[in-house]
């Protein structure tokens, strides 16, 4: 399956469900009226993209169907496209992974597929051809690193880890030195699932970035905040709350073969900025993705 | 902030209401509005807040405004009480078979906190008296058994597993049979998250139904979903005949709209919440508490609501008389600590508060300790002390902190503004103020 089938595969249910009721809609108005931006602004926020995002996405569509002379309901959703990919941007984001090493901390609330996020990030990466070093940084959580260790044999890289209860930094340490002597080109940090509300935890997130950026001061770091698409409006709490205390570089999202829409990630590109760089689309290893804005969009309407 | 510029807005829409005698069609309309974004920004689901600002407003109109409210206000009113009706009613529990081992199905989606839970329902009611035992049937995910290992060891309560080669529905049974053998009276089976679309899945947790006939099959939603609470917690529901919810991860920020999604598209209890990683961290659930969080409007009315409850009328007269005649003492002092407790917890009440800042409260944990040590050094004084802290000397002083775990300096400073309080109280009352009025503005030493 190339990419952009199993993409759409992913998103089958995302799709299906919105376009469905877009073209039922479309196809039972004709009409350009208020009572269908009523419906569509119904439709963006089932989504998840939020209120204020998805008003503010409607009074666009507004502007542009009065300046646009549109007459023609089938043309709205052209305009509701073009209008979501301005906001999730049309540039595919890449990692940038240019120093050696280089750093990739993952980190999230818990549950939302963080450890499995590596798993795949770092098969990926494998495939890249890249040497890659996961750091066992979940010391918190029952049995994460167990859980870890699998997913670095299936992905066949190698792994630096302590005892469960050990100082997460520790573990980073361990892993940048291990790196350097090595020669490793990526060091993967798995984090312990976190609420951003805990401010004791954020502060020993800070501390893991302090290491970091203390032992390789010139590296590239990419930090990937983990994002499961079922979430809700949290979610943009938890982006404002991680990229205050650590500098996230962007989205994973995961969980997107459910029916949820993951829509809140419009959301928080449009507040924020931050892009998604990767979604999750299964439970194998090579459910991840490389997020691509033009297909995502495109698959949701096509 | 996304949450204060709501509630914001709700007030603003309430101020526009202010000083009729009875709520208008368009009173109604005007707040409606804003409750629907209220509530869709919690993330409860749309049909689910269609039909119930449908229900309100056919509720709100022609209502009578009650003398101390202004028409918003009784129309928030009337929006915090169906809140709560539709959630159900308090401190729903979980129930036990009459032949025992009562058995409970643990079900959800991945990363919803299904072995947590496990572990954190099996130590409450092992401290009610059950004797528990856990069953490892995530045989999928890396590691989901020695998890639940782990959390066992830190439990001291024992866990059946099977490794995860052998089916899920044949490990349930096999548990069910050890725990008849071994005289365990409650049997918790912890199974793998899954989608609620994946076919195989949902049939392989029929099947463990229907080979160990549980008591309860309880669904673990994430408090943080979005509007996909409803097709979750709908499948799981159709497919299996859920009894009760657990919501979990509440002690974040999320306003938790999914409790109500959940709720109303089940109809089930919600019967505990999840409020930390430790494992004691669940608690019953309360409907009332969770509408002020939905609405996220710090609801005033409900803080005076709870007030009032937790303020006994009769105490709040005696307290009064004795603040006026100057006869507070450290046993008067407990005494409203607890009744402050019994608001609910010092975060919580403080949300309550339109406008209050999350940043700010997240410092307050701290004071709740520093309650809790307040509260331990008087229980550490004998009755006369509490009544006279004048006769606390040296050698009082430092078998009080020895008793309540403090150091001498503590115990000074408490004193201290204990004495304080007390002169603030005396200012308060000379200029002539009300003593039930003057209570919120004491200035407590935590």
């Amino acid at each position: 399956m190339n990419f952009f089938s199993k993409l759409k595969n992913g998103l089958k249910k995302t799709r299906d469900n919105i376009t469905k009721r877009i073209d039922n809609l479309l196809m039972s108005f004709g009409k350009i009226d208020e009572e269908l931006f009523e419906e569509l602004e119904e439709i963006l926020i089932t989504s998840d993209i939020g209120v204020d995002t998805s008003l503010k996405i409607i009074e666009e569509i507004k502007t542009r169907v009065k300046k646009e002379k549109i007459t023609d309901a089938i043309q709205v959703k052209n305009i509701l496209k073009e209008e979501l990919l301005n906001i999730v941007g049309k540039e595919q984001p890449m990692l940038r992974l240019g120093t050696k090493p280089s750093v990739i901390v993952v980190l999230g609330v818990n549950g939302v597929g963080k450890t499995t996020s590596i798993g795949k990030i770092c098969n990926l990466l494998k495939q890249q051809g890249k040497r890659v070093l996961v750091a066992a940084a979940d010391t918190f959580r029952a049995a994460a690193i167990d859980q870890l260790e699998i997913w670095t044999k299936r992905a066949g890289v190698e792994i630096i880890k302590h005892t469960e209860g050990s100082d997460p930094s520790a573990v980073v340490y361990d892993a940048i030195a291990a790196a350097k002597a090595r020669d490793f080109d990526v060091i993967v940090c798995d984090t312990a699932g976190r609420l951003h509300t805990k401010k004791n935890l954020m502060e020993e997130l800070k501390k893991i970035f302090r290491i970091i950026k203390r032992e390789l001061p010139d590296a590239d770091i990419e930090t990937l905040l983990v994002l499961d698409a079922t979430t809700g409006q949290n979610a943009v709490s938890q982006a404002k709350s991680f990229t205050e205390a650590s500098g996230v570089t962007g989205l994973v999202l995961t969980k997107l073969d459910g029916t949820a829409k993951g829509g809140v990630v419009v959301s928080i590109k449009s507040e924020l900025g931050l892009p998604v760089k990767f979604m999750g689309v299964g439970e194998q290893i090579d459910d991840l993705q490389p997020f691509n804005p033009v297909e995502f969009v495109d698959a949701l309407f096509a | 902030m996304l949450f204060e510029g709501l509630s914001g807005k709700l007030q603003e829409a309430m101020k526009k209401l202010r000083g009729k005698g009875r709520v208008t069609e368009k009173d109604v309309k005007e707040m409606m509005r804003e409750i629907k974004l209220a509530l869709l920004e919690a993330d409860v689901n749309f049909k689910v807040v269609k039909d119930f600002i449908g229900k309100v407003s056919e509720r709100a109109v022609g209502q009578e405004v009650l003398e101390s409210l202004t028409p918003g206000q009784q129309v928030i009113k009337i929006v915090h009480e169906e809140l709560i009706n539709l959630m159900g009613s308090a401190n729903s529990k979980v129930t036990f078979s009459s032949k025992p081992p009562t058995i409970y199905m643990m079900v959800g989606l991945q990363g919803s906190g299904k072995t947590t839970t496990s572990g954190k329902l099996a130590n409450l009611l092992r401290k009610q008296g059950k004797k528990p035992l856990l069953v490892a049937c995530d045989v999928y995910r890396p590691a989901a058994i020695k998890q639940l290992q782990v959390v066992g060891s830190q439990l001291g309560i024992e866990v059946f597993s099977m490794g995860d080669k052998t089916n899920p529905v044949d490990i349930a049974k096999a548990a069910v049979e050890y725990a008849k053998s071994r005289q365990y009276d409650l049997v918790i089976i912890d199974t793998a998250g899954r989608l609620h679309i994946n076919e195989e899945l949902m049939e392989e947790l029929q099947n463990i139904k229907e080979a160990v006939r549980p008591q309860e099959i309880l669904l673990v939603v994430d408090s943080m979903t979005g509007q996909d609470a409803v097709n979750v917690a709908e499948s799981f529901n159709e497919k299996l005949g859920v009894d009760g919810i657990i919501l979990t991860k509440l002690d974040g920020d999320t306003r938790g709209g999914a409790a109500l999604s959940v709720k109303a598209v089940t109809g089930k209890p919600i019967k505990f919440i999840g409020m930390g990683e430790k494992l004691n961290d669940i608690e019953p659930f309360f409907p009332d508490r969770m509408a002020s969080r939905i609405l996220g409007m710090g609801d005033v009315l409900s803080l005076i609501e709870k007030a009032q409850e937790a303020f006994d009328e009769k105490k709040a007269l005696e307290l009064e008389k004795k603040m006026r005649t100057q006869q507070f003492t450290l046993e008067d002092f407990l005494e409203q600590m607890q009744q402050i407790k019994k608001m609910g917890p010092l975060n919580q009440l403080l949300a309550m508060i339109p406008g209050f800042n999350a940043n700010v409260m997240k410092d307050i944990e701290l004071d709740e300790k520093k309650m809790a040590r307040v509260e331990a050094i008087i229980k550490s004084m004998t009755k006369e002390e509490r009544n006279n802290p004048s006769i606390i000397n040296g050698s009082r002083r430092k078998r009080i902190a020895a008793g309540s775990g403090t150091t001498v300096q503590e115990v000074n400073k408490l004193l201290k503004e204990f004495e304080e309080m007390k002169k603030m109280m005396k200012m308060m009352t000379e200029m002539g103020k009300r003593g039930k009025k003057g209570l919120k503005k004491f200035r407590m030493p935590f």
